[in-house]
């Protein structure tokens, strides 16, 4: 079983990992990956728990960074710069990469304020108001929140509060959003909710998605990149990638077994 | 719904004395209502026993001259009893004490939960907690001896009993209750907080003071109202170091007398019991508890009210 790499020349690859490994202190998470994301396309990481797709997914915006012992080797790229070159400051890499995380994490501010607050601080010199409402109206959240704006985030469901976060990454205009899982902490129609946004959001955003969902993966995702994981003699867990290719492809016709096995629901 | 209703098996091997279990489980909840009561009963004693001096005071003193004399001349052979004189004096030692344990209190606690690091952090959190507990004398003693005349360095002017060092150091001895309690605050803001922040291309600096500080201040404030009920309360330094001379004003320099003090030089004096200087006291202690008491109020709301309850 070898990672390997598929490189379409159709559009352009908005990240890149070449040779990307992530330690945790001295444990390896996930050893040496190499795959191309696309512009404009959506990207899935799937596999069982443990196969570091989190954790790579994360190499692409710094959030490692946060995380007292991580270490990435390799050459992680956003538009062929690498991200961890010593002279680029992480919050810029923030600022272009945005995150959805797993559990919806609005600020304890106003559903407004969680919009504004990370604009206004970024120097945003537009009408706020306008900002708000068009980024509410794009994560599809501003019919059921226009009348009370200056509630809390956090008196919304779930599956709002998941739409808000969404909201305020848009918000910002990043480039790429990575969301890593967004949709486990919510019921099955604010996961429909949020799979329909994506989708609306694909023609002007890169997005890339971690999911345990391999349903939610094969009806979003352009592209589906497999994870899987093996056990070191020292037991711990190393994740690394199996196949990567069209979601179409991995799904109907992989070439590898492990892919066969897991996409088919035999394992994971 | 009785078990005993069911046929006796004879192979059971499992024969609880579930009678026995019931009256032992009667008496704890007796013998442990008990003891709650006794703490709630000598809490009504104390208000109740304030409560009758209090009264007896003001069969003697109208309250509308208690609340509005401005003076406090409780042994001249027309006294007087203005609380404004010590309730003044109090006022400017607490504020002093929280503008120097404010901001001190804050930013070591932003220090030790955002920038120190875990094993740092393991040391300096319990060496801070225990300048909470040097008793108050030294410090009253620190400040009379000490801070005082380090102080009449660069202001001559100032008295050998004054406010501002009794202030100063009450601060030092209020800092580690706002530093650990705003910390606790602060360290439970969760991690996903500021995660959400930092992918949005926040510096750490701007997470702290727009997402994690909003997020802990119902907590900080409670703190400091914490600390504001403590600096009023307090007695041994200011009876110390801040004198004994009831002067009705906001100089900091002078000798001035609190509600606490005023209580100490009373009870340890020889004053007569009955006699209204001792009555006094009373009146005194009476306006100090309802000052916390409004505080403490204060506190519970603001908490109840701004606590963010995350999922």
């Amino acid at each position: 079983m070898t990672s390997q790499s598929v490189s379409p020349v159709a559009t352009e690859a908005a990240l890149r990992a070449k040779n990307v490994s992530v330690y945790y202190g001295s444990a390896l998470a996930v050893r040496d990956v190499n795959l191309d994301i696309f512009k404009h396309e959506i990207t899935a990481f799937i596999g069982p728990s443990g196969c570091g797709k989190s954790t790579l997914l994360r190499c692409f915006n710094r959030t490692n960074d946060l995380i007292p012992g991580a270490r990435v080797e390799g050459k992680a790229m956003f538009h062929g710069t690498d991200l961890y070159a010593k002279d680029i400051d992480p919050v810029y890499v923030r600022r272009r990469i945005g995150m959805v995380f797993q559990k919806p994490n609005p600020f304890t501010k106003s559903i407004y304020e969680n919009i504004a607050f990370a604009a206004r601080i970024n120097g945003y010199k537009g009408d706020m108001d306008e900002l708000v409402e068009n980024s509410l109206r794009r994560a599809a959240l501003w019919d059921e929140v226009k009348d009370k704006l200056r509630q809390s985030g956090l008196s919304l469901s779930g599956g709002q509060q998941q739409r808000l976060c969404i909201a305020r990454t848009i918000a910002i205009e990043p480039e790429v959003i990575l969301m890593d899982e967004p949709c486990s902490a919510l019921d099955p129609i604010s996961t429909l909710q949020i799979e329909e946004l994506m989708k609306e959001l694909e023609s002007r955003y890169t997005i890339v998605i971690v999911t345990h969902n391999m349903q939610q993966a094969s009806r979003i995702s352009d592209k589906t990149a497999f994870f899987n994981a093996e056990a070191t003699e020292s037991g711990n867990k190393v994740g690394y990638l199996v196949e990567y290719g069209d979601t179409e492809q991995i799904f109907n016709d992989p070439r590898e077994q492990a892919t066969q096995d897991y996409v088919s629901g035999r394992f994971g | 719904m009785t078990t005993n209703s069911l046929p006796p098996d004879p192979n059971n091997l499992w024969r609880p004395n579930r009678g026995l279990n019931k009256r032992v489980e009667q008496a704890v909840i007796w013998l442990f209502g008990l003891f709650a009561l006794i703490s709630v009963a000598t809490t009504f004693g104390i208000v109740l026993s304030l409560l009758f001096e209090t009264v007896e005071f003001f069969k003697d003193v109208p309250l509308w001259n208690f609340l509005t004399d401005r003076q406090w001349t409780p042994l001249f052979s027309n006294p007087q009893f203005g609380i404004l004189v010590l309730l003044s004096a109090t006022f400017l030692t607490s504020l002093i004490a929280l503008l120097v344990a404010v901001p001190l209190g804050l930013l070591s606690a932003i220090y030790l939960s955002e920038y120190a690091s875990p094993k740092l952090r393991k040391w300096l959190k319990p060496a801070l907690e225990i300048l909470a507990g040097v008793p108050t004398v030294v410090y009253g003693y620190f400040a009379l001896l000490l801070v005082t005349p380090f102080l009449q360095v660069f202001l001559p002017q100032l008295g050998g009993f004054n406010a501002l060092s009794a202030g100063i150091v009450m601060g030092i001895a209020i800092t580690p209750l706002i530093a650990s309690l705003s910390e606790d605050a602060i360290y439970a803001v969760p991690g996903a907080l500021r995660d959400g922040s930092y992918a949005l291309g926040l510096t750490k600096r701007e997470t702290i003071f727009g997402v994690v500080l909003p997020a802990a201040l119902s907590g900080i404030v409670a703190s400091v109202i914490l600390a504001v009920s403590r600096a009023v309360g307090e007695t041994m330094i200011v009876a110390l170091a801040a004198g004994q001379n009831p002067r009705l004003g906001l100089n900091p320099f002078v000798p001035v007398m609190t509600m606490t003090a005023y209580i100490v030089q009373v009870s340890l004096g020889d004053t007569p019991a009955g006699s209204i200087a001792f009555k006094s006291i009373f009146a005194v202690g009476m306006t100090l508890f309802l000052l916390t008491l409004v505080f403490n109020i204060i506190s519970f709301w603001f908490v109840r009210k701004f606590r963010e309850t995350y999922e």
